[in-house]
């Protein structure tokens, strides 16, 4: 748990990562996510509960925890006023390689992310993507058995970000332990084991991509009639869950539907038993998005603004630079009993 | 309750951690290259420490010096070059604030926390970077001086042992500077400092002109000033005159030791101090 003067920016998140595996933590702004990070690697001390990394507490073994990770956060963390090279040897020194390793390990991970022509410029010169490239390399300095992501690609053109997710792919080969955090669910979807979708500092749903895909009951049921029918929201109703929407002059029924096997039949059934000619039916899966967007109550536009509008306010409880990551958490907590029921319900949807 | 655990694979070996003194030793060197690389992307940076003491011996020289007379006789710019290195080395400490507060409104902050470093390098690489500096800042004072006539009076040893006296006191402010570095809401605020105390602590003292025209309550504040001190120690090392050692105050007497000892007490105070302000800082 965790807070940041009266906002609770992190309460009851419970996960594990097996080693030589990505966990994808998941969320909108202001979920929780970077206060997790920012408690595993040390950066913030709980206000309660536990933390392990690696075998080594969070809080009783900082120095430990910190000589078995590597870490590439949200915003940049690396010297605008250095090179390539010079960042990541500085890593390295401060990270007790000892100068001639931390060199050559340097100029091994700037040619692995193609960064070797641009390693010893200045680094106000790196495009976005380049940056990012250098942090992801900066954080293999000591080839950590731990990584931790932040948001690796937020902001990325797509080519850039295809590249960063090759180089988080080539990680699994020497058997690191990758946390990633991310808003994308395509991110979460391609290179996550398994996911962790947090929202409002609390674990909404875990398991892996086809696990959630399976457990959210977002499917969706669209039915187009030959001709407008009085007795075709009757006869679909029972087979629905919630309200069935009626489009286009009644010739289109639209309904959220709980289960999906043999449902279109069932739904034709009772269509033809009711005397209603059917044009065309579809049964849509839930894709990632989908089992999110219903999980997390669709709120992430209205997250975002309220998390410039409270920005003040939590860059004060905190007292530090990175007041965008504490602000958004203070509007997780902003929103908090405005959603409540919307989340309990997508809780137990998960759940059952 | 929160649960959260990250497992490594078997086989892997972190670095070895060093003794804690190499260690930290490490650290700092690493840090202070790190700000030294800083001053050499900016050189104009550094224009306080290079540009500003050859500007200001000069103006100082020529406009000034032929209307102040020296009680008890003695050249103006043997006079004065204690105080211009004390002005010098003083405001440029200025630039451990900015530098501080710098460091922690940018991101780079974070990454060293998540390193296993010693993470009070981040400070004393800072101090260790400013001194080096300063150190430069001394040489071209001293270049300056001798441009413009400046002669010391006293031998090799005493002449240098006047430089340290007043590099170890600018050493003892940067602490007070990074108090302040780590304390400013941004680091055009820490930059005030430079305007709000060093200009008026070095401009009141016997740094520039001798203390004898001011008011009253002026002198007092002066005679007692840790600056004046420093001032009047370095020109009794360096065999100029020292109108001061008329001035019947103790540290005044004995500005040496007063030199010394002001500068072990802000180092006491404010040394600690700072650790316990970067601590603060980058607590949550």
């Amino acid at each position: 748990m965790k807070r940041y003067g009266s906002t609770q920016a992190l309460c009851g998140v419970d996960f594990s990562v097996p080693a030589g595996t990505i966990l994808g933590l998941l969320g909108p702004n202001g979920a929780g996510k970077t206060t997790a990070v920012r408690i595993l690697t040390t950066l913030a001390v709980p206000d309660a509960g536990r933390g392990t990394v690696a075998g080594f507490d969070v809080v009783r073994q900082p120095g430990e925890v910190r000589r078995h990770i590597g870490v590439a956060a949200q915003d940049a963390t690396l010297d605008p006023l250095l090179t390539g090279r010079q960042n990541l040897v500085l890593v390295g020194e401060l990270s007790d390689m000892g100068r001639a390793a931390a060199r050559a390990r340097a100029s091994e991970l700037l040619a692995q992310f193609e960064l070797t022509d641009a390693a010893d410029r200045v680094l106000k010169g790196y495009s976005g993507g380049m940056r990012r490239r250098l942090d992801l390399a900066a954080s293999m300095m000591t080839r950590p058995p731990v990584l931790f992501l932040d948001e690796p690609t937020t902001g990325l053109d797509p080519t850039s970000r295809s590249r960063v997710w090759d180089a988080i792919r080539d990680l699994l080969g020497d058997g690191v332990t990758v946390l990633l955090t991310t808003q994308y669910l395509d991110e979460a979807d391609a290179l996550a084991h398994r996911i962790v979708v947090v929202d409002h500092g609390r674990v909404i749903a875990d398991g892996t991509p086809l696990e959630l895909k399976e457990a959210s009951r977002s499917a969706h049921l669209e039915v187009t009639l030959s001709e407008p029918n009085a007795g075709a929201v009757g006869a679909i109703a029972p087979l629905v869950a919630g309200k069935v929407h009626v489009l286009d002059d009644g010739r289109r029924l639209s309904a959220g539907v709980d289960a999906s096997t043999g449902l279109a039949t069932a739904v034709v059934r009772a269509l033809d038993a009711a005397g209603v000619l059917v044009d065309n039916i579809e049964v849509r899966q839930p894709s990632l998005d989908d089992v999110f967007f219903s999980l997390t109550g669709g709120h992430i536009v209205e997250e975002v603004t309220d998390g410039e509008a409270d920005a003040d306010g939590v860059s004060r409880a905190d007292g530090r630079a990175s007041g965008a990551d504490g602000s958004a958490d203070g509007a997780a907590a902003g929103t908090y009993s405005g959603n409540g029921h919307k989340q309990a319900e997508s809780m137990e949807g998960v759940r059952s | 309750m929160t649960t959260t655990t990250l497992i490594p694979p078997v086989g892997f070996s972190p670095p070895r951690s060093k003794g804690a003194l190499v260690g930290r030793v490490a650290d700092v060197w690493a840090m202070t290259r790190r700000n030294l690389v800083h001053i050499s992307r900016e050189p104009m940076q550094l224009s306080d420490v290079t540009l500003q003491p050859v500007l200001f011996t000069i103006l100082f020289v020529y406009i000034f010096g032929g209307a102040i007379p020296i009680p008890g006789g003695g050249s103006y710019v043997d006079y004065l070059l204690a105080g211009m290195l004390a002005l010098n080395l003083v405001t440029s400490t200025m630039g451990t604030a900015v530098g501080l507060s710098t460091d922690l409104h940018e991101g780079m902050i974070d990454r060293f926390r998540a390193l296993p470093m010693w993470r009070s390098a981040v400070l004393v690489g800072r101090s260790m970077a400013d001194l080096l500096t300063s150190c430069l800042c001394a040489l071209i004072v001293g270049i300056t001086g001798l441009a413009v006539g400046w002669r010391p009076g006293a031998n090799y040893i005493s002449i240098v042992g006047g430089f340290l006296l007043v590099l170890f006191f600018a050493y003892a402010l940067t602490w007070i500077a990074a108090c302040v570095g780590l304390n400013s809401k941004s680091p055009e605020s820490a930059a005030s400092f430079g305007f709000i105390v060093l200009f008026p602590m070095t401009f009141v003292s016997n740094a520039l002109v001798p203390t004898a025209h001011m008011p009253g309550w002026m002198q007092a504040i002066a005679n007692w000033n840790p600056v004046s001190a420093v001032v009047a120690g370095t020109r009794v090392l360096w065999g100029n005159p020292n109108p001061s050692g008329r001035i019947q105050v103790w540290p005044m007497q004995h500005p040496v030791w007063a030199a010394l000892i002001w500068s072990v007490v802000l180092l006491a105070i404010f040394a600690p101090l700072a650790a316990h302000f970067f601590k603060r800082r980058t607590t949550e």
